[in-house]
C-alpha cells in the first residue's frame, strides 16, 4: 500500500497572521525595491510578463523621491490636482461616514488608505473612457469632478437622488460621468465591461473600459467568465484587482491568496499581469497609462492588481476590531498613499505643509457646503421620491399589471 | 412569401435585423461557422462577417453579462444560450442584473438585448435538454418573457423583441422547430409546409409583445397555452368533441390579460396547459389571474395539465409530456363539475 493510502487526509483552512490582541505581522513579504522593475513594452505579451504578477511596481520611495522606469513624470499641476482629488475623497468619506453614525442615512462605505487607485486611475483614463467599477471607487466621481451634492443626495435617497432613491447609499451611476450604476452583487461588473469595451471595438470607437473588484470576489465565476472573454476577444479593458487585503472578516487567504498572488490569475489566461504597490500614486497611474495605451493600440486586456490595504471597516455595519488588530493599518509597510504623495511633492519644491493643511480644510468646507445644500432637500426617509416613482424605469413603458400595482396604492 | 419552418424564419427575422440595424450582432456557442446546433443562425457570419455573428466559450454567464455590457454600450445584441437547460450559470447576470440596470439607474443605463433559448421536451433530450424553465423569468420583474408557436409568430415577436429597449427572454419550443408536433406520437409530424403559419413574409415585420392570440373560437372552455402545447390543445380540441376556445399567450410577460378575460368571461371554464413541473410555475399564476379576473364567470375549478414536478425523465419521457389525452381527460372534469 502507498504512503498515501496509509496517512490520515487533513484540511487545510487558511488563517491570517494576526487577530484582535495580536501584534500585526507582516514579516516576511519582501517587496522589490522602488524603481527597481524595468517597463516593458506595451505590446510584450502575456507570456513575457509572466514574473510581473509576483513582483511589485513601485515608483515612490519612502522618502518622496520618485524611482525608476515606471516613473510617470507628470508635471507638478496633476501632481496637485491628485492629491487635492484624494484629500476631498477623504474629506467626503470622513462627513458621510458621521452623517451615517448620525443616522442621516443608512450606510455607508469609506475607501480609506484606497484613495490613490481611484484617483490616479481615473487621470490615466480618458474622461470618457467608461469605468465599471465596485463600491470603493468613489475616487473616481470625485476625480471627474460629479457633483458631491449628487453623490450626498445619492446617499441620502432624498427627493434630488438620482436614483430615486431605489439604491443602497453609495451605489451611484451616472453615465454622464462614465460610472455604470453599481452592483451589490459581486464582480457582475467585471464581465459586463469586457462586453462593453468588445462593443466599443465593434463600433469602431475609441473608448475603452475599466473595472474594478477586490481580491475577495476574484473567487466568482464571473471574474473568470470576464477574463476568459477578455483573453479571447482581446477585449480593450483593464481589469483591475484591489487587493486591500480584507473582504469584510476573511483575510485575502481566503480569496487564494495564500498560495500565488492575485496578478497571476491573468497568467492562465495570457493576459498581462501587473503587480503595483496601490499606495503609490505615480505607480498606480504609469501602470494605468501602460495599460491604456495596450488596449487603445488593439492589444487587448490588462490585469492590475493593487496591492493595498483596507484602512477603515468594510462599511458601516462591521467592526474590524472584531476581527483583525485594531492597528493593522498603520503598520502597513506601504504607507498611506496622500502622505506619500504629498511628501514627493514637498520634495520637488512644488508644495508644503502649509499648503496642505490649507487644501484639507478647503476639502472639509466644500464637503461642508455639499453636506448643508444635500440635507436641505432632505436625508433618509425625509422627502423621499413619491411612492408611485416605485413602479417608473422596471420596464420603458408601464405594463397593465405594474399599473394596476401602483392605482392598488391608492385603494 | 415563403413556406418556412420556425428556424428558417427565426434566421429570416435575424438576418432583416442585421441588415437594417448595424448595431444587431449574434454570439453563443456553436453560432458562428457552423449556424448554431439548431442552425437558427445558419449563414449569417457568412453574410455578416465573423464580427457580428461568432462563437462564443462555453461559459452562460459570460455570454449574458458580455451581452449586458453590450447592450449598455448601445448594441442590441441577440445571444443564444444553446439549451434554455444551460441558462442557470448566467441567471444571477440576468435577474440580478439584466432586469434591474434600468431600475438601479433610473433610466440612465438600458439592456436592449434579446436571450434565445430553445426550450421543451419531447426530443428525447433528458434532463439537461428537456426542461421549461419560463417561470423562472416570469417571477423576474424587468424581464419580458415571449415564447411563440408557429413560424409566422417566431419571426414577427423576434423582430419584436429584438427592436425592445428591455431584455426579453425568447423561449423557442425546439419540439416544433420543424413541425407542428400536437403530442400524438403515433402519427407523423406534419411539416410546417404543410400548414398556412409557415407561410412567412421574406422582409421585416412585427407582431407586437403582450398580445395573445386565439387560435380557436369555442363556447364551452376556454385552454391557456403557449409553445408546442398549442398544438397539443389543438389537437385536444378536435378529438374530445368540447367546444373549446384555445388562446396562444405568445408573451408570458406582459400577458395579455385582455384576451384571457374575454375567453373565459365567454366559456366559464378554463384549463391551463404547460410542459413545466406544476409547482409554482407559469400556470399558476394564470390560474390566480383567471380567479381574480374572472372569478364570478367561472362554472368549474380552474385545472393546470403539466409536467410533474419530478425532474425530467428520459426513458418516461411520453408519460411525462401532457399529451393531448391527458388534456382531454382534464378538459372532461371542467365540464363536467
Amino acid at each position: 500500500m502507498s504512503p498515501s493510502r496509509t496517512n490520515a487526509l487533513s484540511l487545510h483552512v487558511p488563517m491570517p497572521r494576526a487577530r484582535p490582541g495580536d501584534k500585526p505581522d507582516f514579516s516576511g513579504w519582501s517587496f522589490p525595491e522602488p524603481g527597481a522593475t524595468p517597463r516593458p513594452d506595451v505590446d510584450a505579451s502575456g507570456a513575457e510578463l509572466r514574473d510581473y504578477a509576483y513582483g511589485l511596481i513601485r515608483v515612490l520611495d519612502m522618502d518622496g523621491n520618485a524611482l525608476g522606469p515606471w516613473a510617470p513624470h507628470l508635471s507638478p499641476d496633476t501632481l496637485r490636482r491628485g492629491l487635492k482629488y484624494m484629500v476631498l475623497t477623504r474629506a467626503f468619506d470622513e462627513r458621510m461616514h458621521r452623517a451615517q453614525r448620525q443616522g442621516k442615512t443608512s450606510f455607508y462605505m469609506q475607501c480609506l488608505g484606497e484613495e490613490a487607485i481611484a484617483v490616479a486611475q481615473a487621470l490615466a483614463l480618458s474622461p470618457d473612457d467608461m469605468c465599471f467599477p465596485s463600491y470603493r471607487q468613489q475616487g473616481l466621481l470625485i476625480a471627474r469632478e460629479y457633483p458631491l451634492v449628487d453623490m450626498m443626495n445619492q446617499i441620502y435617497s432624498n427627493a434630488a437622488d438620482p436614483l430615486k432613491g431605489r439604491q443602497l447609499p453609495i451605489m451611484y451611476s451616472s453615465k454622464q460621468a462614465g460610472f455604470f450604476t453599481i452592483s451589490g452583487n459581486l464582480a457582475t461588473q467585471v464581465p459586463q465591461a469586457v462586453g462593453w469595451a468588445m462593443a466599443s471595438a465593434y463600433a469602431g470607437d475609441v473608448r475603452i473600459a475599466a473595472t474594478w473588484l477586490g481580491e475577495g470576489s476574484t473567487a466568482e465565476g464571473d471574474f473568470h467568465s470576464a477574463m476568459t472573454f477578455a483573453s479571447v476577444y482581446r477585449a480593450p479593458v483593464i481589469i483591475n484587482v484591489v487587493n486591500n487585503q480584507w473582504a469584510i472578516s476573511s483575510f485575502q487567504g481566503i480569496a487564494g491568496g495564500e498560495n500565488t498572488t492575485f496578478a497571476a490569475r491573468g497568467v492562465g489566461y495570457g493576459i498581462p499581469p501587473l503587480r503595483v504597490d496601490g499606495n503609490d500614486f505615480l505607480a498606480v497611474y504609469a501602470v494605468t497609462q501602460w495599460a491604456v495605451e495596450r488596449a487603445r493600440s488593439n492589444l487587448g486586456p490588462t490585469l492590475i492588481e493593487h496591492f493595498s490595504y483596507r484602512g477603515g471597516p468594510h462599511s458601516t455595519s462591521d467592526d474590524p476590531a472584531r476581527y483583525r488588530p485594531a492597528d493593522e493599518g498603520r503598520s502597513w509597510p506601504l504607507g498611506d498613499p496622500i502622505e506619500r504623495l504629498k511628501r514627493h511633492l514637498i520634495s520637488l519644491g512644488e508644495w508644503s505643509e502649509d499648503q496642505h493643511k490649507a487644501a484639507q480644510e478647503e476639502a472639509a468646507e466644500t464637503v461642508r457646503a455639499a453636506g448643508r445644500e444635500a440635507e436641505k432637500v432632505g436625508t433618509l426617509s425625509d422627502n423621499a421620491h413619491p411612492r408611485e416613482s416605485m413602479f417608473d424605469d422596471v420596464y420603458k413603458e408601464l405594463p397593465w399589471h405594474l399599473r394596476a400595482q401602483r392605482a392598488e396604492q391608492d385603494q | 412569401m415563403t413556406s418556412m419552418t420556425m428556424i428558417q424564419a427565426l434566421n429570416s427575422a435575424l438576418d432583416n435585423m442585421m441588415a437594417r440595424d448595424p448595431n444587431v450582432m449574434t454570439f453563443g456557442e456553436d453560432v458562428g461557422y457552423f449556424g448554431g446546433v439548431f442552425r437558427v443562425t445558419e449563414h449569417l457570419q457568412e453574410k455578416y462577417g465573423a464580427r457580428r455573428c461568432f462563437d462564443a466559450p462555453i461559459n452562460e454567464g459570460g455570454i449574458t453579462a458580455t451581452a449586458i455590457g453590450m447592450a449598455v454600450y448601445g448594441l442590441r445584441p441577440v445571444v443564444e444560450i444553446q439549451f434554455a437547460d444551460y441558462m442557470y450559470p448566467g441567471y444571477d447576470q440576468l435577474v440580478s442584473e439584466a432586469a434591474r440596470i434600468r431600475y438601479r439607474s433610473a433610466g440612465d443605463f438600458t439592456v436592449p438585448m434579446t436571450v434565445r433559448m430553445p426550450y421543451g421536451g419531447g426530443i428525447y433530450g433528458g434532463q439537461t435538454h428537456s426542461q421549461s424553465p419560463e417561470a423562472l423569468f416570469t417571477h423576474v420583474a424587468g424581464l419580458k418573457t415571449v415564447i411563440p408557436s408557429t413560424p409566422y409568430d417566431a419571426k414577427g415577436l423576434l423582430i419584436s423583441a429584438i427592436e425592445d429597449d428591455d431584455p426579453v427572454i425568447f423561449l423557442e419550443p425546439k419540439r416544433i422547430y420543424n413541425g407542428p408536433f400536437d403530442g400524438r406520437r403515433d402519427r407523423p409530424v406534419t411539416p410546417w409546409s404543410k400548414h398556412a403559419a409557415s407561410e412567412v413574409p421574406e422582409d421585416h415585420y412585427r407582431i407586437p409583445l403582450g398580445q395573445a392570440k386565439v387560435l380557436r373560437e369555442g363556447a364551452d372552455l376556454t385552454i391557456l397555452a403557449y409553445g408546442t402545447m398549442v398544438h397539443v390543445a389543438l389537437a385536444a380540441a378536435e378529438e374530445s368533441g368540447i367546444d373549446a376556445e384555445v388562446i396562444d399567450l405568445r408573451t408570458l410577460v406582459p400577458v395579455d390579460i385582455e384576451a384571457i378575460t374575454k375567453s373565459v368571461a365567454k366559456t366559464g371554464r378554463c384549463v391551463v396547459v404547460h410542459e413545466a413541473t406544476r409547482t409554482s410555475g407559469y400556470g399558476a399564476e394564470l390560474s390566480a389571474l383567471v380567479q381574480e379576473h374572472c372569478f364570478y364567470h367561472l362554472e368549474a375549478p380552474i385545472e393546470r395539465v403539466t409536467g410533474y414536478d419530478t425532474p425530467y425523465p428520459h426513458a418516461l419521457e411520453w408519460e411525462y409530456f401532457p399529451t393531448p389525452q391527458r388534456l382531454i381527460k382534464a378538459m372532461r372534469r371542467v365540464m363536467e363539475a
